[in-house]
């Protein structure tokens, strides 16, 4: 098994950890040429969406990654990577992939002062933590999208076909459950 | 300050990794650094190298200058107070920013305490030149580490001697037997918990990243090679010909420092690079403050 971290910007270093533990093998895309080596699965890590939106196109790696994802690759997105994967970003005319049927507001919380933890439920699965770290919101989701966790009746985790996006980080706390999820019921799933 | 917004405030460094805060003293340039790739702005009135220029004393910016920086840009804003400075640190709180930087590059307000940053809510940076200093600014409550470095001079050489200090007594530390720590910890005037961490894990408990002189690509490169996590980068910017380009340039370095046929692409046609100064021709060695 070979997971792939967009390697741009912000924390894949931590996303690297978790699927190392979990028994599998990992590689970096920083440029374009990176994306000829071959892989099973795409991560996409917390970070500044603005910084990785721009390296992606500035590398020329955005249409290339785009074409990957909308022929199945599957894809693990946290946070700034929920933007990333966004049909449509409000208050922002920006779309990056725009391989998923969802409508994002960035920073729909407010600055590092309202960042806050809790644990919550994940498809089912009780008592996950979720930091969220001037987290983004998803606000709409196209009719095949299914919600797999809520906030206080915000939209927090949410997959479509083989993209699973949330706008929090399973990545930053010991509980591996999220990324076990990921590879079980999307990576070693056949279509 | 409880354990689980501690933990949220280092997190928060985790995602600024592999990037570069650039230092901008308006809006304007604010967006510029923003449309070039910055992770994030520090608001200050005047780039550490005009702050040598004009001498005098330099305190914290005017809050409603940052509030327009803030209002400019979505990504996350920081801003200096001076080391020591309790209330300018409550004031940089009370307008939300999102780090704040105990800053030598100010005038110290304190020449003994340094700022309790356990006993607030927002997260601080705070400079370093060694691991005593690093460990000893974490105890305080500092969520994220950058060298000192000699800001405003587009010198990197302190930076550089900083970083290579602070992984060589890392490096130290982690090969220690076990009892050897206390008096480590004696000799470096640290807490032993911490240098216990930094034992078991070979690196700081917090992001850390270079700051103080960098100006050039190969500069924001070279730190990145040293094993920093991310650059600040102050007067080399907006200090130079072409600002736009030279911020574009260096956030592309330090996604791919390892690629030198990139470097050299990126290295060409900058505009001309900040003039610089040399150690021996500074009056004031800002990173003597607050060790």
């Amino acid at each position: 098994m070979q997971i792939a971290l967009l390697a741009l910007q912000g924390d894949f270093a931590e996303h690297e950890a978790v699927f190392r533990k979990l028994g599998c093998a990992t590689l970096q895309l920083r440029q374009k040429q990176d994306l000829l080596q071959k892989f099973d699965a795409l991560i996409l890590p917390g970070g500044e969406s603005t910084v990785q939106g721009r390296l992606l196109r500035e590398l020329d790696m955005l249409s290339a990654l785009r074409q990957r994802i909308r022929d199945g690759l599957p894809v693990l997105a946290t946070c700034a990577g929920s933007i990333l994967l966004a049909q449509q970003l409000l208050d922002d005319p920006t779309v990056h992939l725009g391989t998923m049927g969802i409508s994002v507001r960035r920073n729909a919380y407010g600055r590092q002062l309202s960042s806050f933890a809790i644990r919550g439920t994940f498809g089912g699965m009780k008592d996950v933590p979720m930091s969220f770290i001037r987290a983004p919101q998803i606000e709409f989701c196209v009719p095949d999208v299914e919600v797999l966790a809520e906030y206080n009746g915000r939209i927090t985790a949410v997959r479509q076909g083989r993209q699973l996006a949330m706008t929090f980080h399973p990545e930053l706390d010991e509980d591996r459950r999220i990324a076990e999820y990921f590879l079980t019921n999307i990576v070693q799933k056949d279509r | 300050m409880d354990n689980v917004q501690y933990k949220l405030n280092c997190d928060l460094a985790r995602m600024l990794k592999g990037g570069v805060i650039m230092d901008v003293t308006t809006p304007e340039q604010a967006k510029i650094a923003e449309a070039a790739g910055a992770c994030a702005v520090m608001a200050l009135e005047r780039i550490p190298a005009d702050i040598r220029a004009a001498g005098g004393v330099s305190r914290m910016s005017d809050p409603g200058m940052i509030k327009g920086i803030q209002q400019a840009v979505s990504i996350p804003v920081m801003a200096k107070c001076r080391i020591g400075h309790i209330a300018e640190a409550r004031i940089l709180e009370a307008i939300e920013i999102d780090y704040i930087d105990e800053s030598e590059v100010l005038s110290p307000a304190d020449d003994i305490y340094h700022v309790d940053k356990r006993a607030f809510k927002v997260p601080f940076v705070c400079g370093a030149r060694d691991l005593g200093e690093a460990l000893r600014r974490i105890s305080e409550g500092a969520a994220m580490i950058r060298t000192k470095g000699e800001p405003g001079t587009g010198d990197v050489v302190q930076a550089v001697r900083h970083m290579r200090k602070m992984n060589q007594e890392i490096r130290r530390v982690a090969n220690m037997a076990e009892d050897e720590l206390y008096e480590a910890a004696k000799q470096l005037q640290v807490p032993f918990e911490l240098l216990q961490y930094v034992h078991k894990n070979g690196k700081l408990p917090v992001v850390n990243f270079a700051a103080g002189g960098v100006a050039t690509p190969a500069d924001a490169a070279l730190m990145m090679l040293l094993g920093a996590e991310g650059v600040f980068v102050g007067s080399g910017i907006f200090k130079s010909g072409d600002p736009a380009k030279r911020a574009a340039a260096i956030v592309k370095a330090v996604t791919n420092y390892q690629d030198y046929k990139m470097l050299a692409e990126l290295s060409c046609d900058l505009g001309e690079a900040m003039v610089g100064i040399n150690p021996e021709e500074i009056k004031v060695i800002m990173e003597e403050r607050g060790i």
